[in-house]
């Protein structure tokens, strides 16, 4: 019961001679909030997707919720939930729609669809009402419900990619509420991000660079390893673009 | 030449929606004019009836070359716009992208050479310039979209949230590129939901639920309303996403 949300060791990706994710592990505790940093290209994405089941590694293995992939995937994509970076919405059907899609997909009966889509949308604190087509939903409201799709089945582990590119201040704050309490209903969160400001908020952070796993600790660890001279106040901005940059020229 | 944009009274309908409730701004011409707003405000729907995309309800836009009033067809032949999600071709590659907007725009080889060069090195995807556009990460997919839009010389050029999802490496690099931009005296309006790109803006127009809060320096702005930043400001009118 207390394995850990998610295990990768030495996790390899290839694209014909491209490697986009290299011997990459890590490991992400139950109930953890955990921050997946890069530049673009980095890998975050790939790892995720194999993660979810959606990609076979090249080598490397992974379990998540205790799982591993000898079935092919089969069983893991059972236990995760995943929002992807692409939108995942029809923006021409309405919120509710959409959950009921989502349940199809998931082969949930219609009934527990129905006390699912309920239960998600009391947990979120969802106000619009499910008959707006998502085209008219503000954005921030449109993250909530992609969230809600992706947890219809109600999964162990959730990966958010890029969950909240282009919200507003407002929007961020109440999605980083729900990530929260996610976390505190014992989901493990695995989240990708640009804002220096929600990677804060993580427990731990991984930052990957070209396909590398190159620094996981917590944003206060990573700030006084990256600038260890007493008084140096940097931001985890400082911090990323050291770390990125250094190697790299 | 210099372009000149002003907005009277725009109102745009959409569906059961208000998207502009009398929208009256001014963009400077030969600098970097932000568009801030939470999503949903109606920054795509104003950057479209800029563009002639969409036809306003109500309200006018009237355009301006070196303070000379210009009409809509003088100004279109220089005007650039990137959507908010570029469609590109997914089986180009970079490269051919890189090219064939060069072709399109009739860049002069030189002037392709010096730019595309800039271009692939402030988005690093020097490396990446034989893989399709398909297969790109969402960042780096973003990244060419902004400069297809950046390899031409336009006098007027519409970025609409440029940097969603672009790294913040990247996002101080193409801060600084587009200030290279403006100092061709181009006019340049961008829409971004980051508050603090604001302050890389000359001037700022605050937009809320179509709406226009207030335009000003960001500087000044902030000075008048005793804020740190223009976060604080939309977390404290709330509400809204
Ligand atoms: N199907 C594919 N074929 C070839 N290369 C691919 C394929 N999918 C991804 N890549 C490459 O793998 C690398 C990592 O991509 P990935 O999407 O994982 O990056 P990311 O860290 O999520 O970036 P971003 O922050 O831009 O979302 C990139 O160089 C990308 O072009
Ligand atoms: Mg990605």
């Amino acid at each position: 019961m207390s394995a850990p949300g998610v295990e990768v060791s030495e996790l390899v990706v290839r694209f014909g001679d491209f490697t986009a994710v290299d011997r990459v592990s890590f490991t992400v505790e139950r109930g953890e909030v955990f921050g997946f940093l890069g530049a673009n290209g980095a890998g975050k994405t790939t790892t995720i997707r194999v993660l979810c089941g959606l990609l076979l590694p090249t080598s490397g293995s992974a379990r998540v919720a205790g799982l591993d992939f000898s079935d092919g995937g089969k069983a893991i994509k059972s236990k995760v939930g995943y929002m992807s970076q692409k939108f995942t919405l029809y923006p021409d059907l309405t919120a509710g729609e959409n959950l009921a899609f989502a349940a199809g997909l998931r082969k949930l009966d219609p009934g527990l669809a129905r006390e699912r889509t309920r239960e998600l949308l009391d947990f979120i604190g969802f106000t619009p009402a499910l008959t707006v087509l998502v085209r008219d939903l503000p954005g921030g409201f449109k993250q909530e419900l992609a969230l809600a799709a992706a947890m219809m089945h109600a999964p162990e582990v959730v990966f958010l990619d890029e969950p909240t590119s282009g919200v507003a201040p407002a929007g961020r704050v109440r999605f980083w509420e729900l990530i929260y309490k996610l976390a505190g209903a014992g989901k493990t969160v695995l989240v990708t991000t640009h804002y220096m400001d929600e990677a804060e908020r993580c427990g731990r952070v991984a930052l990957m660079r070209a396909g590398k796993l190159i620094a996981l600790d917590s944003p206060a660890a990573l700030k006084r390893e990256a600038f260890p001279k007493p008084g140096a106040a940097p931001s985890l901005e400082d911090v990323f673009v050291k770390l990125v940059e250094g190697a790299d020229r | 030449m210099s372009v000149g944009v002003e907005t009277s009274g725009l109102r745009k309908r959409l569906k059961a929606n208000e998207a502009l409730s009398g929208v009256t701004l001014s963009f400077e011409p030969g600098v970097l004019n932000g568009v801030i707003g939470p999503d949903g405000a109606g920054k795509t729907t104003l950057l479209r009836v800029l563009i002639g995309l969409l036809a306003p309800t109500e309200g006018t836009v009237a355009y301006s070359v070196d303070g000379r009033p210009a009409g809509f067809d003088a100004i279109r032949p220089g005007m650039a716009y990137m959507p908010q999600q570029p469609s590109l071709y997914p089986d180009l590659s970079v490269r051919e992208h890189l090219e064939f907007f060069a072709d399109l725009y009739r860049l002069p080889a030189a002037v392709y050479r010096e730019r595309s060069e800039e271009l692939l090195r402030v988005t690093r995807l020097e490396r990446f310039q034989d893989r399709r556009a398909g297969r790109l990460s969402g960042g780096m997919y973003k990244k060419l979209g902004l400069m297809c839009a950046l390899l031409q010389s336009p006098s007027l050029m519409l970025l609409d949230e440029p940097t969603n999802g672009v790294d913040p490496i990247s996002r101080r690099e193409f801060w600084e590129l587009l200030g290279r931009v403006t100092a061709r005296k181009v006019t340049v309006i961008i829409s971004t939901a980051y508050m603090e790109e604001a302050d890389r803006c000359a001037r700022v127009h605050l937009l809320e639920a179509g709406k226009v809060l207030a335009s000003g320096a960001p500087a000044e702005l902030k000075r008048e309303r005793g804020i740190k930043g223009f976060a604080e400001l939309f977390l404290r009118l709330g509400g809204a996403a």
